[in-house]
């Protein structure tokens, strides 16, 4: 079970969150000027990381807010929490940012 | 390839078992192959054994990072059926059930194909409805599921609990009584022997590092840790690791790859006649033949590669299975693991050509892969071969997603399966 340090409340058991999927993909600006391709692209195709990977949880049996989530899909390990909003924090853990370079991850 | 039969039995017993060949090469990698399968589970093995044995192409090799089966061909809780909604699904998993029945012997290898029965579990009026209708729309597909009351369910499966309150009462099961179970391992072994047999390389501890394409875009052959092997096609039955393998050749797929668990049980004798599944709760159940209860689990709620789960994931599925077989709450378990699924976001699988001229893909297979083995080889080495989809295959494409004609079991489950 992972340990997540909720930005609001501190580290918490993951039972008291849930997942919400990558983090980053922001809604389309105009969505009727989008064709199908790009529909497409933001539904469903995801970069499925190996390594470092950006995500949203919510902490629904506490504060009940969203946030953002670095971890490393290798290990589990969490490198990062921060808040909606702000811009994910540089990892530093080394060998991190080259695996996910090379898993062509989307930050 | 020495056949097994019951005289090749009797004179290798007199030898007290020492003479008994390896039952396939372990070959050095050839600068080149017609076809290198990149993947080296049950569908990458089972698509190589159909590409010589089929369709005629023996110049191949399975390219697997780890050993053959090691991934999730040795991770799955072994599970057997057709009965899918849509006539898409139906006619794929069928055309592999179909294929099942025959496979030991055409394989010359015992793969232990058990149709011992199916019984998925209804709990609430939800259920009840969407299995009712399931079991229609599979009677229209010439596929056998039948609808069985909690009284009938309980003379099926004499070990389940179906009265008094409980937080998952049964309210009825759907049954499909040529589901069953299969050895998993075998299944990866035998294909093995067989495609190598045939002429197929199984090229083991070779990890994919690279796909190299030509200017005209199409690919060349991969780069391994065994070094290159120029390949005229490639194909990818990658499983969990799909999406890494694909974006060496610049592929981005609408897949997500979570953990799925599933543990055993200390063996008891046989106590449990059937493979009982609640897709409401997460639970699947058989026995073994070596007598330990298998249990299947959701997937956890993360995507991860890390081919291990939480404990409450597989403690929520623990309760349920001791409310519903009540007889099972002094078991102890033996072990639990966990494999990566790569799911689609309608939970059916994709085999089909991919953009990139010379490259195949079969993935998606999500948490119920196994039951398609036979299938998904022989049709994803159709496609292979002629470059084109079998009938059946056709329609689960990566450009569904796109098109909007997706096959969603997803939404007829409500659940992953």
């Amino acid at each position: 079970m992972l340990l997540i340090k909720c930005p609001f409340c501190g580290p918490r058991p993951e039972l008291e969150f849930s997942y919400g999927g990558q983090a980053h993909i922001a809604r389309p600006k105009d969505p009727a000027s989008l064709d199908d391709e790009a529909w497409a692209e933001y539904l469903y195709i995801r970069s499925n990381s190996k390594g470092l990977h950006a995500e949203r949880w919510r902490h629904i049996h506490g504060c009940a807010r969203f946030f953002n989530v670095q971890r490393n899909t290798v290990s589990d390990a969490i490198v990062s929490t921060y808040k909606i909003g702000e811009e994910p924090p540089k990892p530093v853990e080394p060998g991190l940012e080259e695996r996910s370079s090379r898993s062509g991850a989307a930050l | 390839m020495r056949r097994f039969s019951a005289i090749s039995l009797f004179r290798e017993a007199l030898g007290g078992h020492e003479k008994w060949p390896r039952q396939w090469r372990s070959p050095e990698p050839k600068p080149a192959y017609d076809v290198v399968i990149v993947g080296g589970g049950g569908h990458g093995l089972a698509t190589a054994f159909y590409l010589a044995e089929r369709y005629g192409i023996t110049d191949v090799a399975v390219v697997e990072k780890g050993w053959i089966g090691g991934g999730n061909t040795g991770r799955n809780t072994t599970i057997i059926r057709s009965n899918y909604l849509f006539d898409e699904s139906a006619r794929f998993y069928e055309h592999a059930l179909k294929l099942w029945e025959g496979l030991s012997q055409q394989l010359n290898y015992n793969v232990m194909y058990s149709p011992r029965g199916v019984l998925m579990l209804a709990h609430n009026i939800h259920d009840v409805q969407s299995f009712k209708r399931h079991v229609h729309a599979n009677r229209l597909n010439g596929i056998d599921n039948e609808w069985l009351s909690p009284q009938e369910c309980k003379e099926f499966c004499p070990p389940l609990n179906v009265g008094g309150a409980m937080r998952y009462p049964i309210l009825g099961g759907a049954l499909q009584r040529r589901g069953g179970t299969a050895r998993h391992d075998a299944v990866a072994w035998g294909y093995a022997r067989a495609a190598d047999a045939r002429g197929v390389d199984i090229l083991e501890n070779c990890e994919v590092l690279g796909i190299r394409r030509a200017i005209s875009g199409r690919v060349e052959g991969v780069e391994t840790s065994r070094g290159f092997i120029r390949a005229g096609k490639i194909g990818v039955v990658a499983a969990g690791n799909t999406s890494v393998v694909m974006n060496m050749a610049g592929v981005r797929l609408p897949l997500e790859s979570f953990p799925l668990q599933a543990l055993v049980s200390e063996p008891v004798k046989p106590a449990f006649p059937c493979v009982v599944m609640s897709n409401t709760i997460h639970a699947y159940i058989s026995q073994s033949d070596k007598g330990e209860m298998v249990i299947g689990a959701g997937t956890d709620a993360y995507t991860s590669y890390s081919q291990r789960g939480a404990l409450h994931i597989a403690s929520h599925t623990l309760d349920a299975i001791c409310e519903l077989v009540p007889m099972f709450r002094r078991l102890r378990m033996l072990r639990n693991w966990g494999g990566i699924v790569d799911v689609t976001p309608d939970r059916s699988p994709i085999v089909a050509k991919t953009p990139v001229p010379g490259l195949y893909l079969n993935c998606g297979w999500g948490t119920g892969g196994f039951k398609a083995t036979p299938g998904s080889g022989d049709l994803f080495a159709w496609t292979i071969a002629k470059d084109d989809p079998h009938p059946i295959n056709a329609p689960f494409t990566i450009e569904r997603f796109r098109d909007g004609v997706m096959i969603d079991e997803a939404a007829a489950a409500a659940v992953a399966h």
